[in-house]
């Protein structure tokens, strides 16, 4: 419950951190910490307009994609306390929740038959697609070193010992953060600022949503944003008391936040094509994470 | 003799120039044109009682002539292309084809430029352009515009592709067309005729108003003031700069560079500023006059532009190193929209394009104007071809614009006060005028009639043909890099469309 309630708190405010920091770096000013999410709330006061070629697809895929959203918070735990749904195995739950709401934008996208959408449908699905396996290769080094398969169970029973633990909890933070830029859709995978529809991933796909359901998918990145924080913060709060780990957890949001923004400033795009290999890089990240995890079990012979 | 050899800026009497038998006038020019030092600046026809006079003006680089030879044709015909033989002739043919209605045969692409409103076939609309197409159940087509997400102008650009890899691009353009070349001869006040020519390319103002300018006071047989000279080179090169740097920031923004974007961005502001200051708006509108001006160059403005210069010239080469250093930046800009030195040559390209792929063409230095000749420039040349070369142009260029601005300082002409009034321009005369935009070769030519009036001006932008060099750049590129290479080039829509 209390992941939840910091988690949504959290996304109330992590996208104005990341547009402030942006606007900082390029000599500006920039908008109030809380005006992307008035936008959002703008939105959400608005109908939408649904084009006549797109069918009952279309309109069910925002709700069922911010759904998806939700549904893969739950699995969250914080410090000592499990999420609302804890099991073993949820974090294979928590992926694959989180590709089927993926599954609903893109066939949404697909069903407004505009040929710039597919075209950022068949990016968003080939980098999620090769974003999953450092994902499950890292969740399965830790559960490997704990001996269990829940994210509450892992986290709790993680203790950084040895150097070589600390070392494996950068690494995972690193994946960690470069898969919640590429699940984002945010530099240098994406470029979330242009307005060119060619060289866009995922805001090529919302091009035809409006009023609520453009509502509720922005709102859905800040979500997400905040929950993949959420999960780098459980690598470093396991042990602590409430108190501490709330204190922890909003650190690292805050420094996630501002990293993201710093990333965004001073790199460019990267070239499509070699999106697929960069991405790609994440999994041998992953796999130097799992050689560790063997390493520290003594199971390398 | 089969044409006849003008300087740039020089009036000559219509009926001097040579008129050929088509045949001959067909060898004529494509034979011109497979020396290398010889570029076509214009191909049009103009209509005579029923009959078309085409006049092709084909400039050599070295001697810094113009070789202007005629054709009288008359209508319905069908000619053999000259593009056959030299592509660089494409455009023109195709736009003559357009206007009056002759067939060309073995034209590789004999489509509409841009559906003027006295054009011969009243069927052919925007609506009902035919596109290339190719059959496949692989490929996709991916329209763009003609409305953009952008602040751009109108064109449609439809690629054919295969996954994320474009096979071809064809342009569609015509959406600005405005009537401006027969405008020029409604208009009679010269004042009108100013504002016409300052508004052929919103962003090239002073680069259209020269040509006109210096056109204008060649037909009136009027010698032209030095500080008159001065102020119109000042104002090119400041344009230079400004646009240059503006587009610099663009070519950020499209690789999602923020902090080039952002930095870039801010750098143009004090030069257009500078404008301004100079004549009260930032696009150098009103500044340029022929025969006189409204904006004398004072030695205080030359001491702000200095300022202006000095805080400008570091703050741009260390937002160039900054961005030409960044790995992520060069990812994209290297190896994108290439175009090598061949094309380059074959599809007749000038200005900035065509310095990018290694071929020396620059009028200032071949065709110089109003005070070019005593610069001596040196025109920057790169190899490559791609979006690299194109920015390390406009640095390089911008590095030079102010050196030379430098070097103008050091003697401000001062005003002619008593400045002759601008005579009537000379009954039955042709006359040329080429002027080197930020963008390249504009080319504007004027014939008058017995009363010394207009009786038909063409204009030239370069983006004119140029744009046939992007179409051919981002093939076998990355779709998602064709916004990039796009801005690289920067041509003009309204330009084109006249």
């Amino acid at each position: 419950m209390i992941s939840l309630v910091l988690i949504v708190l959290t996304s109330l405010f992590f996208m104005g951190i990341v547009i402030r920091t942006k606007s900082i770096a390029s000599g500006r000013k920039g908008p109030g910490l809380f005006q992307p999410m008035k936008d959002v709330i703008r939105l959400w006061k608005k109908g939408a307009v649904y084009s006549k070629t797109t069918s009952f697809i279309f309109q069910i895929a925002p709700s069922i994609y911010f759904a998806s959203i939700i549904m893969a918070i739950l699995v969250i735990p914080f410090c000592q306390h499990k999420g609302i749904i804890s099991f073993n195995g949820d974090f294979v739950f928590f992926a694959y929740v989180l590709a089927f709401g993926k599954f609903f934008s893109i066939i949404g996208a697909l069903d407004t038959g505009s040929s710039f959408e597919g075209m950022g449908a068949s990016r968003e699905a080939l980098y999620s697609m090769l974003a999953e396996p450092a994902f499950f290769i890292l969740m399965g080094s830790f559960a490997l070193y704990t001996g269990h398969t829940s994210f509450h169970e892992i986290f709790v029973s993680l203790h950084f010992g040895s150097y070589i633990s600390y070392g494996l909890g950068a690494l995972a933070t690193f994946v960690l953060v470069m898969i919640a830029m590429i699940e984002n859709s945010r530099m240098p995978v994406d470029d979330p600022k242009t307005h060119l529809e060619l060289t866009m991933v995922h805001e090529v796909m919302i091009l035809d949503n409006s009023g609520f359901d453009l509502g509720l998918i922005l709102y859905g990145t800040n979500l997400k944003f905040a929950m993949y924080g959420a999960l780098i913060a459980n690598f470093f709060t396991g042990s602590f008391t409430i108190l501490i780990g709330i204190l922890i957890f909003l650190a690292v949001q805050i420094i996630f936040a501002i990293t993201v923004g710093v990333l965004e400033s001073f790199s460019a795009r990267f070239r499509m094509g070699n999106n697929a290999q960069f991405i790609f890089t994440l999994t041998s990240i992953s796999i130097l994470i799992f050689f560790g995890v063997l390493l520290i079990m003594g199971k390398f012979v | 003799m089969k044409s006849i050899s003008i300087k740039n800026n020089q009036q000559i009497p219509f009926d001097s120039i040579p008129v050929l038998e088509y045949e001959h006038f067909l060898d004529y020019n494509t034979s011109l044109l497979q020396i290398e030092d010889n570029h076509c600046v214009n191909y049009y026809g103009v209509s005579q009682q029923g009959n078309i006079k085409l006049i092709c003006c084909v400039a050599n680089d070295k001697n810094g002539l113009i070789n202007i030879s005629s054709a009288v044709v008359s209508l319905p015909t069908t000619l053999e292309s000259f593009s056959q033989y030299h592509l660089a002739f494409e455009k023109f043919e195709r736009e003559i084809h357009e206007n009056f209605g002759i067939q060309f045969i073995n034209h590789p692409w004999l489509k509409p430029v841009r559906f003027p409103i006295n054009q011969s076939d009243k069927n052919n609309t925007i609506a009902n352009y035919p596109f290339f197409k190719i059959e496949s159940e692989e490929l996709h087509e991916v329209g763009v515009g003609p409305i953009h997400a952008g602040i751009i102008e109108p064109g449609h650009f439809r690629f054919i592709c295969n996954g994320e890899q474009i096979l071809h691009l064809e342009i569609q353009l015509g959406y600005q067309h405005r009537g401006i070349e027969n405008l020029f001869l409604q208009k009679k006040k010269l004042q009108e005729l100013h504002t016409l020519a300052e508004n052929i390319s919103g962003d090239a103002v002073v680069g259209h108003s020269s040509a006109f300018v210096n056109l204008w006071e060649t037909l009136c047989l009027q010698k032209t003031d030095g500080d008159l000279h001065f102020a119109r080179t000042l104002a090119s090169e400041l344009e230079r700069i400004a646009i240059h740097t503006g587009d610099l920031s663009g070519m950020c923004t499209d690789v999602g560079y923020q902090l080039g974007s952002a930095v870039f961005g801010r750098l143009r502001t004090p030069i257009i500023n500078f404008f301004q200051q100079w004549c009260g708006n930032r696009m150098a509108k009103s500044l340029i006059r022929a025969g006189k001006t409204n904006f004398p160059f004072s030695a205080e403005l030359g001491e702000t532009l200095k300022n202006v210069l000095d805080k400008f010239e570091p703050d741009f080469e260390e937002m160039c190193d900054e961005t030409f250093g960044s790995p992520t930046v060069m990812g994209r800009f290297e190896k994108t929209g290439m175009i090598t030195n061949e094309i380059g040559k074959s599809i007749g390209l000038v200005g900035m394009t065509a310095r990018m792929t290694n071929i020396n063409r620059d009028i200032r230095a071949s065709h110089p104007y109003n005070i070019y000749a005593t610069l001596a420039h040196q025109p920057i040349l790169k190899h490559h071809g791609d979006v690299f070369s194109r920015a390390q142009i406009r640095r390089e260029e911008v590095k030079q614009s102010i050196a030379y601005i430098r070097d103008l300082f050091a003697k401000i002409p001062s005003e002619n006060l008593n400045r002759k009034p601008l005579a009537k321009p000379t009954s039955n005369v042709f006359a040329i005028s080429l002027v080197e935009g930020w963008r390249g070769e504009i080319c504007h030519c004027a014939i008058t009639d017995e009363k010394g009036e207009l009786l038909h001006y063409k204009i030239k932008d370069p983006s004119f043909h140029n744009w046939l060099a992007l179409a051919l750049a981002v093939r076998n590129n990355e779709i998602s890099d064709f916004p990039i290479s796009n801005k690289s080039f920067d041509f003009s829509y309204a330009g084109h469309d006249l």
